[in-house]
């Protein structure tokens, strides 16, 4: 296994490198612009890539200078440099292991009282830190003016005073960067003194510099100082790189026992103590008031929106316009995007070997397959780009910050997080939306727990595919009250979701790591054009990228399940014999024209079927006149003979041609049916069988259990498999609604049954598209298998419990589904009681314990 | 059930300060009594781990002054100003940080 940090190897050639090309890490608190900065310095060229190992995005870029090329890493916002959170230790570790030639601290000259801890943290590190000090302009409005120059001084360091959003200060920061770097190391910047704990550093650093791998590794005084105050990563490093860390761990806590005995005060808190006493003095020298008591413009919006009758509505507002541009119109931009995609597979359709008369080869059913697979994820793209764009802007604005603030208290109560609401919106509340988005959504939830949680529940929400179902059974079984059991549907899912956040959060996810929720309040800002859309393309690209890996993978697993055994002999006969039939039929019908001979084995009567099935779609493609009359011209001079049957112009090719669009619809449904009829004696059709002495307690028969099952692959087939099972009477064009009910009728279905198969759907499994991002954002397959796991499970005892007690107690449909209301909602409202498990006296229980045994 | 019910007592006290009032006022108190409007020093707090850190980072050191500004719609987080920013936090953490009026 390979270590996570460098051996000394590593750090000698990192060394020895040549100094033109250098690379820089840009860091700092949330909130100081630090991605503004970002994007002044490197402007487009820039790319998303990951953390090894971790969800975390890290954003790196280049730009040149007259000596060379820059890397610049966006590090994690972070408020410091401790290992408590998950950013923190990646900017940390960052940092330490790839050593950039100069930190470019982004501080907030609003707050530069607080933004100077996290700088303090930098220089006791010993790297070279130049500061761009971001927003002058925000802070002198608000009253405040900064002495740069005073500030480079004190701290020994470069400033630039900066304006990130419009670019100002930019070539002074880029000299200064360059400067920086040249110079060896940081000479002359502040040393923060310990004063009491100064002797206690002494001889912690003295036994940490018996080790040279150790000083080569990581800056001592920083080690002593992180030792002293307990931080659990530090203690990892020392057991890395020394090789007698005991002796080390034993002084360090005799040290602190001493240091607390004499002083009453943990080293951390002196520490914090002596932070701040020099970050006050060095704000008194260099900040000049020049305006007292304003209040700042975001304050004053704020007095509207966050008011705390009007914020709800605010926010119920915010909402409704984020689900109408992005699920609703960008549903209706997808009908745009569609031919595009169509395009795409109809040419890999022309590439592929042609189709049979009733059956595919493998070579060209399977990569079809799996081009329609991508082709339904790649159709969510204008969704997605809308949404990430309207999110770009709630992050902007800052009005995020303020959704969580006002619903943090209620998801609070079920483990959940204030920035959940996003992510459930986008799953589709209550009116469908699309778990994709959502999940995808969660990333900026900070705590980790919560995070996990969100994603887990999502896909309880009400999906656009899940829409179809409902209302087919809403319609056969629930005529009288479709409007009482529309509104079940669309509350029950949340109060559901909300319950199993709850359960997950007090066992699985149980040891998770949770944050507080203590958080800035960002200031409004006019969200830049420029950046909003290049976070929306960067974050559809990592889309695209990520799911189309997976996808391909999954997606032949499910043909296989879906597709073998195949359908059994005697069935497939029975399609021949039709097949044959209709082709007797036609050719009857050629008898005796110039055609006959053309057409009288079956390969030329396939290719002309073919060939036919193009012209056709070609034609429905050609949108203007002359493109249409191109495609004429193509066909006539390719297949001359065959071309008067395509397009008919005398009586007797009219009669062959109407002939022939009887075989190909003929041809047509019985590949339809073949397909189907493949499914139900496919592996998961089989499965759906074995199942049903399980899934009878549900009141589910063999036939809803395949439907269930297929519908896995994408929502949308569970009906059009429904409609395959249910056959009887489809050739009288009868609708399917009636051919369930009489069916249902005869076998004794009752509304009973449509609630308990109602229930399971709105619990059912996220559908492919939705586990492979439940992957993606979890980092681990082991979540995706719960994901589908848990929720049959769950889906199917909550079902059955519902189907089984409902039948013993001789309930109606309607009686249960009163009943299970009431049932869940008082579930929900007491769960939302109970003590959450992450919180002791203390407050929440943090998994990064500070402890001195590693 | 003993805690829920203090959460919800406190909640209602989301009001207009109320400076008329001093000799009200005790000595020292947790910043969750803190009236809306109301400005407060902080004294010490009893946070432990990553809480402790991140109250730290934001400002939340003795000495600092606080104005507490608004609460939420259902009485939690609270949100408050810290000299040039502003910082939400929930009152179970709030609960943690004691403080004494300005």
């Amino acid at each position: 296994m390979k270590s996570r940090w460098p051996d000394l190897f590593e750090i000698k050639a990192q060394m020895s490198s040549p100094k033109n090309n250098i690379s820089i890490g840009l860091a700092g608190q949330q909130n100081a612009g630090k991605s503004t900065i970002f994007n002044m310095l490197t402007g487009a060229s820039q790319h998303i890539a990951n953390y090894p190992g971790v969800t975390v995005d890290k954003k790196v870029g280049n730009y040149r200078d007259e000596h060379g090329r820059v890397e610049v890493v966006d590090l994690p916002g972070t408020y410091s440099l401790t290992s408590f959170s998950l950013e923190e230790r990646v900017a940390r570790d960052f940092l330490l292991r790839e050593k950039p030639d100069a930190i470019v601290n982004v501080v907030d000259a609003s707050s530069l009282r607080r933004g100077l801890y996290f700088t303090f943290q930098l220089l006791e590190m010993s790297f070279p830190v130049v500061m761009a000090l971001n927003m002058v302009d925000v802070a002198e409005a608000n009253g405040r003016r900064v002495d740069s120059e005073k500030l480079a001084q004190l701290l020994g360091i470069g400033v630039v005073p900066t304006v990130g959003r419009k670019g100002r200060g930019k070539e002074k920061l880029r000299q200064t960067i360059r400067q920086t770097a040249r110079e060896p190391k940081a000479k002359g910047s502040l040393r923060i003194e310990y004063d009491r704990l100064e002797e206690h550093i002494d001889s912690v650093y003295d036994v940490l510099s018996e080790s040279k791998a150790l000083a080569m590794a990581v800056p001592l005084r920083w080690m002593a100082v992180k030792l002293l105050e307990g931080d659990s990563e530090a203690f990892k490093l020392l057991n890395h790189y020394h090789k007698q860390p005991e002796n080390v761990i034993e002084l360090v806590r005799s040290s602190v026992e001493a240091f607390e005995e004499k002083t009453d005060i943990s080293p951390g808190d002196y520490i914090v103590s002596c932070r701040d006493r020099e970050a006050s003095r060095i704000v008194d020298q260099c900040v000049e008031v020049i305006n007292t008591n304003t209040v700042h413009v975001s304050e004053k919006i704020d007095r509207v929106l966050l008011h705390r009758g009007l914020a709800p509505l605010f926010l119920v507002l915010t909402v409704y316009l984020i689900y109408e541009l992005s699920i609703v119109q960008g549903y209706k931009l997808t009908f745009l995007t569609w031919p595009a995609l169509a395009w795409i597979r109809a040419t890999v359709a022309g590439l592929l070997p042609d189709p049979g008369m009733l059956q595919d080869t493998i070579l060209r059913s399977l990569p079809l397959w799996m081009v329609d697979s991508v082709n339904t994820l790649l159709n969510y793209v204008p969704i997605f780009l809308i949404l990430f764009a309207l999110i770009a802007i709630l992050e902007d604005s800052g009005y995020m910050a303020r959704i969580a603030f006002i619903l943090d208290r209620v998801f609070h109560s079920f483990g959940l997080h204030g920035q959940s609401t996003l992510p459930f919106i986008l799953g589709g509340v209550f009116t469908g939306g699309c778990a994709v988005p959502g999940i995808m959504a969660t990333k900026g939830i900070p705590d980790e727990r919560s995070r996990l949680a969100t994603i887990l529940t999502v896909p309880y929400m009400n999906c656009l595919a899940k829409i179809p179902l409902y209302t087919l059974l809403v319609n056969i079984y629930f005529t009288a009250s479709r409007s009482y059991v529309m509104l079940f549907i669309s509350t029950i899912t949340i109060i559901m979701a909300m319950i199993i956040a709850k359960i997950l959060t007090s066992t699985v996810l149980r040891g998770r790591e949770t944050s507080p929720f203590i958080m800035e309040m960002p200031n409004y800002h006019m969200p830049m054009v420029t950046s909003v859309l290049r976070r929306a393309f960067d974050r559809t690209w990592v889309y695209i990228k990520k799911v189309g890996t997976i996808v391909i993978a999954v997606a032949v697993c499910v043909y296989v399940l879906l597709q073998f055994p195949g359908i059994p002999d005697d069935r497939m006969e029975h399609y021949q014999k039709r097949m044959d039939a209709a082709i007797k039929d036609f050719q009857a019908d050629i008898q005796g024209t110039q055609y006959a001979d053309l057409l009288d084995d079956e390969q030329g009567l396939l290719d002309l079927l073919n060939i036919s099935a193009r012209y056709r779609e070609a034609k429905l493609a050609a949108s203007t006149q002359e493109a249409s009359r191109a495609v004429d011209e193509r066909y006539e001079a390719r297949y001359p003979e065959l071309f008067p049957l395509l397009r008919a112009r005398d009586a007797e090719s009219r009669a062959i041609s109407r002939s022939l669009r009887n075989l190909a619809n003929e041809r047509t449904t019985l590949r339809t049916q073949i397909r189907e009829e493949t499914i139900v004696h496919s592996y998961f059709g089989s499965l759906g069988k074995a199942l049903e002495p399980v899934t009878q307690f549900a009141g589910f028969d063999w036939k809803i259990n395949v439907a269930l099952i297929s519908s896995f692959a994408a929502r949308e087939s569970s009906v059009a498999t429904l409609g395959v099972l249910f056959q009887e009477g489809a050739d009288e064009n009868i609708p399917l609604e009636e051919r369930m009910e009489r069916e249902g009728e005869a076998g004794g279905n009752t509304p009973l049954h449509a609630l308990a198969l109602m229930l399971f759907f709105a619990l059912y499994p996220p559908c492919l598209a939705a586990t492979i991002m439940v992957k993606v954002q979890t980092g681990s397959y082991k979540w995706m298998f719960f994901s589908i796991a848990f929720p049959t499970i769950f889906g199917l005892a909550v079902a059955s419990g519902v189907f089984t007690f409902g039948t013993m107690l001789g309930l109606s449909g309607i009686q249960a589904m009163g009943a299970f209301y009431v049932l869940a909602l008082i579930t929900a409202i007491g769960l939302s009681f109970i003590r959450d498990p992450g919180w002791d006296q203390g407050g929440p229980r943090y998994t990064t314990k500070q402890e001195f045994t590693p | 059930m003993k805690r829920f019910r203090k959460i919800h007592k406190l909640s209602t006290e989301c009001t207009e300060c109320t400076l008329g009032t001093e000799h009200h006022k005790p000595p020292c108190q947790v910043l969750t009594q803190v009236k809306k409007g109301c400005r407060c020093r902080i004294r010490r707090h009893n946070a432990h781990g990553a809480i402790r850190q991140r109250l730290l980072d934001l400002g939340f050191v003795p000495n600092a002054e606080v104005e507490m500004i608004r609460c939420a719609t259902l009485g939690d987080p609270l949100e408050m100003r810290m000299g040039d920013y502003y910082v939400t936090l929930r009152k179970r953490e709030a609960d943690l940080i004691e403080v004494q009026m300005a």
